[in-house]
């Protein structure tokens, strides 16, 4: 049976890994090359790094890191931030990542997915939408949470995946950071629309948060940062609890 | 082993840095080429894969590669793609294969938010049978990226389930594949790709 997979996300900085608590007041929790071996080694069933610089000054830095990833784990891994074009994302595929994760530069050209899609395959190509909810629905926001669009998040991911992209990575802006739980009613509803996998992020603090993105919001995977660096949430128990609770497991 | 020289076919399907480093790390510096001299003198063939079948099988035949992966000798390992390319037709873009394997390859058909497409994620594999499955415990966890399967036919070494049983791994003489990825595949893939290193015919 497919297992739910559980995703640890690293934010990485100057080739370091940072989380930030609703975006700001990062943190530093380590090398991200040692962190990802760690997670391989406790049970996490795929990564994501995320360079939240992502200027043009730090891509090589962030390719280099890639790189030593790729010869590091054998778990397939995520990797996003600042990737705009199909040369951008070409240099990270041959560096060595399973996917890329678009973001704004999807919002802003909308037709990136079907190129980077036509380029390298569905499986390839993960769409992150942020959103925070409104009184009329739920919103898509670019730039790291920073700017408001026009979009609505369950329109847009319907638009994403028929453009042929392989995932969903939705992060609640309104509960990243708070450890309150994931966003349970967005998150559930696009699972239960959309016929590609979704992956919830945003506000993980306990096992039975990720009990109940699992069991009431139906999410293929859940991904996390801080709780899994700072071993609030150690993965080995995350798994054994939710394989009790008739969560299918690796 | 670590004397072995093993090759990895490079075609329009990308992937083929992962499955270096896999390899690497199992003490082997393998080559990636497309030169079907140095193909047809290695120890063994990996041939991985993702990407889209007609446009691989276009690739191969426009080289000529077609015909030099199915007249080899040595034990190959076809992964992903490349187990669907082994097989003699494929549904995505209803194009023939190279007919190794007596199989069809077939589109999944969603079942809701139950069955999605592509299935990605982990899953179990098992009726596990030879070389290639030594020391790998039934129903292991395996890496699997795909919307196409193979069906189950008689050469069949390895199942799973996804919708309804297909066939996660293909053997018949010195031809060996598996759907899943052993490179992203953690310790049990690890295992199965030490397995194939290990082959000797």
């Amino acid at each position: 049976m497919l297992t739910k997979r559980i995703i640890p996300c690293l934010d990485i900085k100057d080739g370091r890994t940072v989380k930030g608590v609703n975006f700001v007041d990062l943190r530093d929790a380590g090398d991200p090359v040692a962190l990802a071996v760690s997670y391989v080694e406790q049970g996490a069933d795929e990564l994501v790094f995320l360079d939240i610089t992502a200027t043009v000054e730090n891509r090589k830095t962030f390719s280099e890191l890639v790189s030593r990833i790729a010869g590091a784990i054998n778990i397939p891994f995520t990797v996003g931030g600042g990737i705009s074009s199909v040369a951008d994302a070409d240099i990270l595929l041959s560096a060595g990542a399973d996917k890329v994760s678009i973001n704004s530069a999807a919002v802003r050209r909308p037709e990136l997915i079907n190129e980077l899609v036509d380029n390298f395959g569905s499986q390839f190509v993960v769409v992150a939408i942020d959103t925070k909810k409104h009184d009329d629905g739920w919103k898509v926001y670019v730039k790291g949470g920073r700017e408001e669009t026009p979009l609505y998040t369950i329109p847009w991911a319907q638009e994403v995946q028929s453009r042929g992209a392989g995932e969903i990575l939705l992060t609640s802006m309104d509960h990243d950071g708070t450890k309150g739980g994931f966003a349970l009613d967005i998150t559930g509803e696009l699972s239960r629309n959309l016929s590609i996998p979704v992956i919830a992020s945003g506000g993980a603090g306990n096992i039975e948060h990720f009990i109940d993105v699992f069991k009431l919001a139906q999410a293929d995977a859940a991904l996390a940062a801080s709780i899994f660096h700072f071993g609030e949430v150690p993965i080995p128990q995350l798994k054994s609890e939710l394989a009790e609770h008739g969560i299918s497991i690796r | 082993m670590s004397s072995q020289n093993i090759v990895i076919v490079k075609y329009n399907a990308g992937n083929v840095r992962s499955m270096y480093e896999a390899v690497l790390r199992l003490g082997i510096n393998a080559q990636i080429t497309d030169d079907p001299e140095l193909i047809f003198k290695a120890d063994k063939v990996i041939f991985p894969g993702v990407g889209e079948a007609k446009s691989a099988m276009t690739y191969l035949k426009e080289r000529e590669l077609d015909k030099v992966l199915k007249s080899l000798t040595q034990p190959f390992l076809g992964v992903c793609l490349g187990q669907q390319l082994m097989c003699s037709h494929s549904e995505e873009g209803d194009v023939e294969c190279l007919g190794i394997f007596d199989a069809q390859v077939r589109k999944f058909q969603s079942k809701g938010a139950s069955f999605k497409i592509p299935q990605m994620g982990w899953n179990n594999i098992y009726d596990l049978k030879g070389e290639l499955y030594n020391d790998v415990n039934e129903n292991s966890y395996v890496y699997f990226v795909h919307s196409y399967y193979v069906e189950i036919v008689n050469e069949t070494i390895a199942k799973c389930d996804y919708i309804h049983p297909f066939s996660a791994s293909l053997h018949k003489a010195n031809f060996y594949s598996c759907q899943f990825h052993p490179e992203k595949s953690a310790g049990v893939g690890n295992q199965i790709l030490d397995n194939f290193l290990k082959i000797t015919l």
